[in-house]
């Protein structure tokens, strides 16, 4: 059955889908987290990743940072939604190709291996600021920060070097300049 | 030092001050504190429901016939999880709602502990908000914020939720604060060059017509008044979705009748025809346009609504107004005063065809039905109710299916707040409470379910509480034996497959209104009816009518599944030749 939004709307145009990065400034309340990703899974809208932190201790208010893929009107309306929400106290959208935008990802490999192997990982990270958090003889633990495109190539990458186990945030945002988003 | 109040005090001292009159609730073991301390506020009355999910549609009806918030209070666990559908269905039609629940003490909460779930996350989705008191001196401003965000905006349910510890726990009492901002979210966001844009369509359309809903009435009497204005001074048409009927006058020339699923030829068609379409406080749901790709073609759209999602979710539109109703038309007809004084004349003779037209699809006269002087005919029965009780200022609820649809096609509404029902959620077992809540906030007035015989049975236990409170509210059942709405579909869709539609076993409703202490009348032909309806009108107690109406009569017109607004089946003679096939038969 094909997709539709309405019960009676089996829409056959293809609509093109995005990537966007929605930013949500949100009090940092008890069962926050669960109202913005339910306005996602109610409507069956995808999140492919996810960061949220406090940022303000003061006025306790946390920085959410969700990746999506939708239509232009999905997207328009889950920042409606997400507006209404009453924790809510503002929403940006970025499109994933936005020039004026940072996105930045962090991963930790753990390389488990001989030593030439090992440089060889960390060699490899090199484009990607990489900091060897834990080295023991057998084994290098890497932090890389990147763009997620470029997480997923060196997950593929590090494995002829012995990759055994990999951890990565959701993308974080922030605009460039001296603007910031209001 | 100021007094101390516990927690359950503070509940009841945050209702006064919101001047709350009524509750309807029903006690358990995590909200006894609270109703422990009802006795010592007497200006609030408390409701004994007999089921917790009619004590959340009785609040909709209280909401939904004063323009108050209703109040519900309920108990942890099975009470919080009864009231869901009530939340969910005043959700949908953004009825505002107020819903304390008991909870748990905060240690057990998690430990599975007897009566215990996760009121908040079960309810997060079907309300604006809702909250977990965690500590007793966040609970006064809580409750007044749930106040607030349950009336204003969009309005809607949101739910408190108070762990019986917080309840017996003392503190000082905080009055609701004067805060008109919540968080940013203001509500009228349009400027003058949008009405100025509006006025400019206006002026130039030969099609008009005017599409209002629920958020005419949520906006208050006011907007009624400000509507009819409005559509006089434009001499427009004007139709309503099945929340909006009574803001515009049903009898009224100007008035095309319902649209939608089973609205009127006229209104759909001219839907479909138009070159403007003004929405005012409707959402372009999927009963109302059919067809998404085929709706409305050639117009131009405005929308006029409180709420910014509800713009471009289903229908792109030309002009989005984002408002309150009431301030929207006040503006533009302040606007259409100083700029155009004589639009009514200089219109009239552009709108002419466009009227002439209106004349052609009425006289297809949609709403008729072959009539019978043996059996009751569903359709006869509102008309005759209609009749007889028109100059009562009677309010209407009903239940959800056939009979809901007759009585919204046939009861014409005059006055804002006097139709109650499920339209967005479709609640079967809405309709008793909901009179139940009507009743209690205008005890003197007249209150009427037109009810299903299946659907009143979901909750018929309420009559018990319409009982106890001497709350005489008439049960109309139009009683055809089966789920008329889905025996209609499965004959139209399913190859006349009924299954498991006949209800074989229901029950004498004389006597089930007999065994309740309330009046049992039943009428049988079309010759007693009138009889029968002023025999129920003369009585000052609850009466439950049992209307014995055709068996198989189905509910025209109907546009059928998967079809745009001008394709519609108009009744028994029409059907041969419009029959629903491939997609249409697989959607809902």
């Amino acid at each position: 059955m094909p997709n539709s939004k309405s019960a009676y709307s089996f829409s056959n145009k293809k609509e093109k889908f995005d990537t966007h990065i929605i930013v949500v400034w949100v009090d940092n309340e008890a069962g926050v987290l669960a109202r913005v990703v339910g306005l996602f899974s109610g409507r069956g809208y995808n999140i492919e990743s996810l960061a949220v932190a406090q940022v303000d201790e003061k006025l306790k208010i946390s920085r959410i940072t969700i990746v999506t893929t939708g239509t232009p009107q999905v997207v328009n309306q889950i920042k409606l939604q997400l507006r209404k929400l009453v924790p809510v106290h503002k929403v940006a959208d970025f499109k994933r190709e936005d020039k004026a935008v940072i996105f930045k990802e962090m991963a930790l490999f753990k390389i488990v291996g001989p030593n030439n192997k090992l440089e060889g990982a960390l060699k490899a990270c090199k484009k990607y600021n990489p900091v060897l958090l834990d080295k023991t003889k057998k084994s290098n633990v890497i932090q890389i920060t990147a763009l997620r495109r470029e997480i997923d190539k060196m997950s593929k990458d590090l494995k002829k070097f012995g990759l055994v186990s990999v951890s990565r945030t959701g993308a974080v945002a922030m605009t460039r300049g001296a603007d910031i988003f209001k | 030092m100021s007094k101390l109040y516990s927690g359950a005090e503070i509940v009841f001292k945050c209702m006064e001050d919101q001047s709350v009159d009524h509750i309807f609730g029903y006690p358990g073991g995590a909200v006894l504190p609270i109703y422990d301390e009802l006795q010592n506020f007497k200006s609030i009355k408390h409701v004994l429901v007999r089921h917790e999910q009619g004590a959340g549609h009785a609040a909709e009806g209280y909401a939904r016939s004063s323009g108050k918030p209703g109040v519900i209070l309920v108990t942890s666990g099975p009470g919080a999880t009864n009231v869901v559908t009530a939340l969910t269905d005043a959700y949908m039609d953004s009825i505002p709602l107020v819903c304390i629940s008991g909870q748990v003490p905060t240690h057990l909460i998690g430990t599975d502990a007897f009566q215990e779930c996760d009121t908040t996350g079960i309810t997060r989705p079907c309300t604006k908000h809702n909250w977990l008191v965690k500590d007793v001196n966040d609970l006064a401003s809580t409750i007044h914020k749930a106040f607030e965000v349950a009336t204003t905006g969009r309005p809607g349910p949101v739910l408190v939720d108070i762990p019986k510890d917080i309840q017996f726990q003392k503190t000082k009492y905080k009055k609701p604060k004067k805060e008109k901002k919540l968080n940013g979210k203001s509500h009228n966001h349009f400027n003058q060059n949008s009405i100025d844009h509006l006025i400019d369509l206006m002026s130039k359309s030969s099609k008009p017509i005017f599409y209002t809903g629920g958020g005419v009435i949520n906006s208050g009497p006011k907007a009624s008044e400000l509507l009819r204005e409005l559509v006089y001074a434009t001499g427009f048409p004007i139709t309503s979705t099945l929340q909006g009927l009574g803001s515009f006058p049903g009898d009224d020339n100007q008035f095309l009748g319902m649209l939608g699923m089973h609205g009127t030829y006229e209104a759909n068609n001219a839907m479909h025809d138009c070159d403007l379409m003004i929405n005012i406080g409707a959402r372009f749901d999927d009963r109302i346009t059919g067809k998404i790709d085929e709706f409305s073609p050639k117009s131009k759209k405005v929308h006029i609504d409180i709420d910014p999602s509800s713009i471009n979710k289903n229908v792109k539109v030309d002009l989005a107004i984002v408002g309150d109703v009431k301030t929207v038309l006040s503006s533009t007809l302040k606007s259409l005063k100083q700029k155009k004084s004589k639009f009514l004349k200089s219109n009239k003779q552009k709108t002419s065809k466009w009227w002439e037209k209106i004349q052609k699809w009425r006289s297809v006269r949609s709403l008729d039905y072959i009539g019978s002087e043996e059996t009751i005919k569903p359709q006869y029965a509102i008309e005759r109710l209609y009749e007889l009780t028109k100059d009562k200022d009677s309010y209407i609820t009903t239940e959800v299916g056939q009979h809901q649809m007759w009585a919204a096609q046939h009861y014409k509404f005059n006055k804002p707040n006097r139709w109650m029902t499920s339209g967005g959620l479709g609640t079967m077992g809405y309709g008793l409470p909901a009179a139940v809540g009507v009743q209690v906030a205008h005890p003197k007035k007249l209150v009427i379910d037109i009810a299903g015989e299946a659907s009143v049975l979901m909750t018929i236990q309420e009559m018990s509480t319409a009982v106890q409170y001497n709350l005489p509210i008439k049960i109309f059942i139009l009683n055809n034996q089966y789920m008329g709405m889905v025996r209609q579909w499965q004959e139209l869709l399913h190859d006349k497959n009924y299954s498991e539609s006949y209800t074989a076993a229901l029950p004498d409703f004389v006597k089930l209104a007999e065994a309740y202490n309330c009046v049992g009348i039943r009428a049988k032909t079309p010759e007693e009816l009138d009889d029968k309806i002023i025999e129920m009108l003369n009585t000052d107690r609850p009466v439950i009518f049992d209307c014995m109406v055709d068996k198989v009569e189905n509910c025209f017109p109907m546009i059928p599944s998967g079809k745009p607004h001008n394709q519609m089946i108009l009744g028994p003679k029409d059907q041969e030749n419009k029959k629903i096939t491939g997609k249409g038969k697989s959607l809902v």
